[in-house]
C-alpha cells in the first residue's frame, strides 16, 4: 500500500465518529436549535456502550443502549430549549459538562477493562483483492458503512423530500411554516432527540472502532471539533462527509511527516489540522463572498407562536 | 403576548442547569471537594494564616495524614494506576488512610489544590512532572509539610524527589523488542520530547542493537501522555512505515490496541497492559511505588526524613518489568531474564559507552559510563532512531 492510500484509511477510521458526530450536530441545527452538547453526548454514548457491552456482551443492545440514552438527554435538551426556551448556548454547554462529569462517574466501575469485541467488519470477498479500493473498503466496518449510508439518506432527506422542506422551513422561519400547518414545536423535539442519538453513536464509535476501552475523557475534545464541522461543513450532509475525513486525514498526517524525517518540530505538526482549517474556512468565505452562509436563519432563535422579535 | 408564567420557566430552568451543573461536578469526588475549599478560603489571601497554623500545631501525632496528588485517574490502567496501587498497599502496610485528589492538571489548579492539601496533611506526593514548580513554591510556605515530587530535580529543605531508573526496563523490553522484530524495524510512540521519554527511548534502542545489531527504531512524538485516540493514530502511521514491533511511552493501551489489530507485536507503559492483548503483548516497565511510599512515610514518621533525590531501580524493585505476552518465546524470555540479572547485580549499566548519537557524534567514549545527572538531562538520540528532537 503506498502512502495515500495508508492516509485514506486513517482518515476514514479518524474521521468516522467526526462524520457521525457532524451529522447529528447538522439534524439538530437544521431544526433551528444550537447543539453545543456534543461532547457530553459523545461520552455519554461512548460510557453506555462500554458498560452495556461489558456486563450483557452483545453489541447490539450496547449499541441500541447508546442510542437510547442519548436520545434520552436530546429530549432533555430539546425540552429546555423548545418548550422552556431556554438559552440553547447555556444548555448545550451544560449537556457537555452534565455528560463529561456524568461519563466519569458512571464509567468508574469498568474504566481500563478492555471491550469483548470490536465493530464487525463488512467482508466483501472478492473486492477485497482490488488495490487501493480493496484496501480501503475491503476492512471498513458496519458503523463506517453505515455512517455513508446516513450522509446519503440525510442529504437525499434534508434536500429532497417535504420533510426535508419541512425541517428547512423550521429552522429558517418557523412562523411562516405553523402557518403553513408544520407542527414546529414536533419537528424540532424529533430532530433534536434524532441528531443526539446520532451523536451518541459517535461516542459508541470511537469505542467500538477506535480506542476499545472506556477511559475518562476519552473524546478528547473531538465533539468540540464535530461542533465546529457542522460549521465548516455548511450543515450539509455531503459535504459533512468531505470535512470529517479532511480533518481525520489531517489528524493522522502530522505522524507522517515526522516519519518522513521532517525538521519542523511536532508541536507545529499538531497544529495542522487546526491551521488548515482556518486557511479553508478564509478560502471558503472569500469565494462564497456573495452567496448565503448556509446558517438556518432562525438558528438559536426560539420559536413563540404570535410573538414578534 | 404570553409572558404568564415566564417567571416560574426560567426558575424551573435556572434549577434544572444548576442541578446538571452541580451533578457534573459532583464526580470527580475529592477534586470537588477540594474545589468547595477553595471557594470557601481563598487559598493565596489565608496562605500566611495557614502556615502560622501549621507552625503552632503540636508535632503530628504518630501516624501523619498523607494526600496524593494525581496526573490522571486511577482507572488510566497505567501510571495513575499504579501511584494509587502504591498508595493503597502504603495504607495496608502502615494503617494509614490516605487522601487523593485525581485529574489535578498541571497549571496553577495544581498549585492551588497542593496548598489546600498541604493546609491539613503532614505529607504530599505530588505525582506528575508538571507539579514541580507548584509543590516547590507551596512547599516554601509550609515549612512542616514534606512534599516528595515525582520525576522533578528541584528540591528544598521540606521537599524531596523521588523516581526511578525506569530506563532500565526500557532496556530489557528493547532485548525483547530486538529478537521479537522479523523486519528490524521498531517503532517508539514518544509521549513529549523531554528527557524522560528520552533516555527510555534509547534504553529501548540500546537494548534492541544489544541483540540485533541491525535493527532501527523509528520515533512519533504525540505531546500527549493520555489522549487514546491521538496515540492510536501515532502507532498506526508506525505500522504503516512498516515496523512490526512498538513500544509507547503513555499511559494509554491505544498502542497495543492498534498493533493488535494488525497482528504486531506491542507494549505500552507504567503497568501490566497484558489483558488488553495477551496474544500481541511483549513486556515494558512497570512501576512499583508501594515500597517506596512506605519508607518515605515511616521515615517522616520516625523523624529520620531528610530531603534527597531518590533514586529507585530494578535492584530495590522500585522499577520491574511486566510479564511476558504470551506469544513471546522461551529463548527470548531467558534472553531478557539474563541481561536482567546483570543489571540487579550492577554488572550490566546501560549507557556504557562507546555509544554514538544519531548524528554520528561520539557522546559516551569507550568504557565510560554516563552519571545519573547526565542521564536524567539526556537530549540526544542514539544511532539507530530515526526520528529528531523538536527544539
Amino acid at each position: 500500500m503506498d502512502f495515500t492510500t495508508q492516509l485514506l484509511i486513517a482518515a476514514i477510521s479518524a474521521g468516522t465518529p467526526l462524520l457521525l458526530a457532524t451529522l447529528g450536530g447538522i439534524l439538530t441545527e437544521r431544526a433551528g436549535i444550537i447543539q453545543l452538547g456534543a461532547e457530553g453526548l459523545m461520552l455519554m454514548g461512548a460510557v453506555t456502550t462500554c458498560i452495556v457491552y461489558i456486563r450483557s456482551g452483545n453489541l447490539i443492545l450496547a449499541l441500541l443502549a447508546a442510542v437510547a440514552i442519548t436520545a434520552l438527554l436530546g429530549m432533555v435538551h430539546s425540552f429546555l430549549t423548545v418548550t422552556l426556551r431556554a438559552n440553547q448556548t447555556m444548555s448545550g454547554l451544560a449537556m457537555t459538562l452534565f455528560g463529561s462529569g456524568l461519563s466519569a462517574y458512571l464509567g468508574k466501575s469498568i474504566s481500563g477493562i478492555p471491550l469483548p469485541g470490536t465493530s464487525p467488519k463488512l467482508d466483501l470477498g472478492a473486492l477485497k483483492s482490488v488495490p487501493v479500493i480493496g484496501d480501503i473498503f475491503g476492512r471498513m466496518d458496519y458503523l463506517t458503512w453505515f455512517s455513508l449510508l446516513l450522509v446519503l439518506v440525510l442529504h437525499l432527506l434534508i434536500h429532497h423530500t417535504s420533510w426535508g422542506l419541512h425541517l428547512r422551513a423550521v429552522g429558517d422561519n418557523p412562523a411562516t411554516a405553523d402557518v403553513m400547518g408544520i407542527r414546529v414545536q414536533l419537528i424540532r423535539y424529533s430532530y433534536v432527540t434524532a441528531g443526539a442519538a446520532l451523536i451518541g453513536l459517535a461516542g459508541a464509535d470511537m469505542v467500538l472502532a477506535y480506542a476499545p476501552t472506556w477511559n475518562e475523557g476519552l473524546t478528547a475534545g473531538r465533539g468540540w471539533i464535530a461542533v465546529g464541522l457542522v460549521i465548516f461543513a455548511r450543515w450539509n450532509p455531503l459535504r459533512a462527509l468531505f470535512c470529517a475525513y479532511f480533518f481525520g486525514a489531517l489528524d493522522s498526517l502530522g505522524f507522517r511527516i515526522q516519519l518522513l524525517g521532517s525538521v519542523v518540530p511536532s508541536y507545529f505538526l499538531k497544529m495542522i489540522p487546526y491551521v488548515v482549517t482556518i486557511l479553508v474556512l478564509m478560502y471558503l468565505g472569500y469565494r462564497n463572498r456573495n452567496k448565503p452562509s448556509g446558517t438556518p436563519e432562525s438558528l438559536g432563535t426560539p420559536y413563540v407562536r404570535e410573538q414578534r422579535f | 403576548m404570553k409572558r404568564r408564567g415566564q417567571g416560574f420557566k426560567f426558575s424551573l430552568v435556572t434549577m434544572f442547569l444548576l442541578a446538571v451543573v452541580l451533578t457534573g461536578c459532583g464526580n470527580n469526588n475529592t477534586a470537588s471537594n477540594t474545589n468547595g475549599a477553595a471557594t470557601e478560603a481563598p487559598a493565596a489571601t489565608n496562605a500566611a494564616a495557614a502556615t502560622e497554623a501549621a507552625a503552632t500545631t503540636e508535632p503530628a501525632a504518630e501516624k501523619p495524614t498523607v494526600a496524593f496528588v494525581y496526573i490522571g485517574p486511577p482507572g488510566d490502567g497505567g501510571y495513575t494506576y499504579q501511584h494509587d496501587q502504591g498508595r493503597l498497599y502504603m495504607e495496608k502496610e502502615l494503617g494509614i488512610k490516605a487522601d487523593f485528589v485525581e485529574n489535578v492538571p498541571e497549571s496553577a489548579d495544581a498549585e492551588r489544590i497542593i496548598t489546600e492539601l498541604a493546609q491539613n496533611h503532614d505529607i504530599v506526593f505530588t505525582t506528575s512532572f508538571g507539579y514541580m514548580d507548584f509543590t516547590l513554591n507551596v512547599a516554601g510556605k509550609f515549612p512542616n509539610v514534606k512534599f516528595l515530587h515525582a520525576s522533578g530535580y528541584k528540591t528544598a529543605d521540606n521537599m524531596g524527589t523521588y523516581f526511578g531508573k525506569n530506563y532500565q526496563a526500557s532496556y530489557l523490553s528493547g532485548i525483547a523488542a530486538g529478537k521479537m522484530t522479523t523486519k528490524n524495524h521498531l517503532g517508539y510512540v514518544g509521549a513529549f520530547p523531554i528527557s524522560e521519554v528520552i533516555y527510555n527511548l534509547n534504553a529501548f534502542t540500546l537494548g534492541a542493537q544489544s541483540v540485533n545489531p541491525d535493527v532501527k527504531v523509528d520515533v512519533v512524538w504525540t505531546n500527549t501522555w493520555y489522549d487514546p485516540a491521538t496515540e492510536r493514530q501515532a502507532a498506526i502511521s508506525l505500522l504503516d512505515k512498516g515496523a512490526d514491533v512498538l513500544l509507547a511511552y503513555q499511559d494509554s493501551p491505544a498502542t497495543l490496541q492498534a498493533a493488535a489489530e494488525r497482528g504486531a507485536f506491542a507494549g505500552g507503559n507504567d503497568s501490566d497492559m497484558s489483558k488488553y492483548a495477551p496474544d500481541n503483548y511483549l513486556t515494558n516497565p512497570v512501576w512499583n511505588w508501594g515500597p517506596y511510599y512506605v519508607k518515605a512515610v515511616q521515615s517522616v514518621m520516625d523523624g529520620t526524613w531528610k530531603s534527597e533525590q531518590y533514586s529507585g531501580d530494578m535492584a530495590d524493585g522500585m522499577v520491574e518489568l511486566a510479564p511476558f505476552g504470551n506469544k513471546v518465546p522461551d529463548d527470548v524470555k531467558q534472553l531478557v531474564e539474563d541481561a536482567k540479572a546483570k543489571i540487579i547485580s550492577g554488572e550490566l549499566d546501560v549507557f556504557t559507552g562507546p555509544i554514538s548519537d544519531n548524528k554520528g557524534n561520539v557522546v559516551v567514549q569507550d568504557g565510560q559510563k554516563l552519571t545519573l545527572e547526565e542521564v536524567l538531562s539526556m537530549n540526544w538520540l542514539v544511532k539507530g532512531v530515526e526520528g529528531t528532537i523538536p527544539q
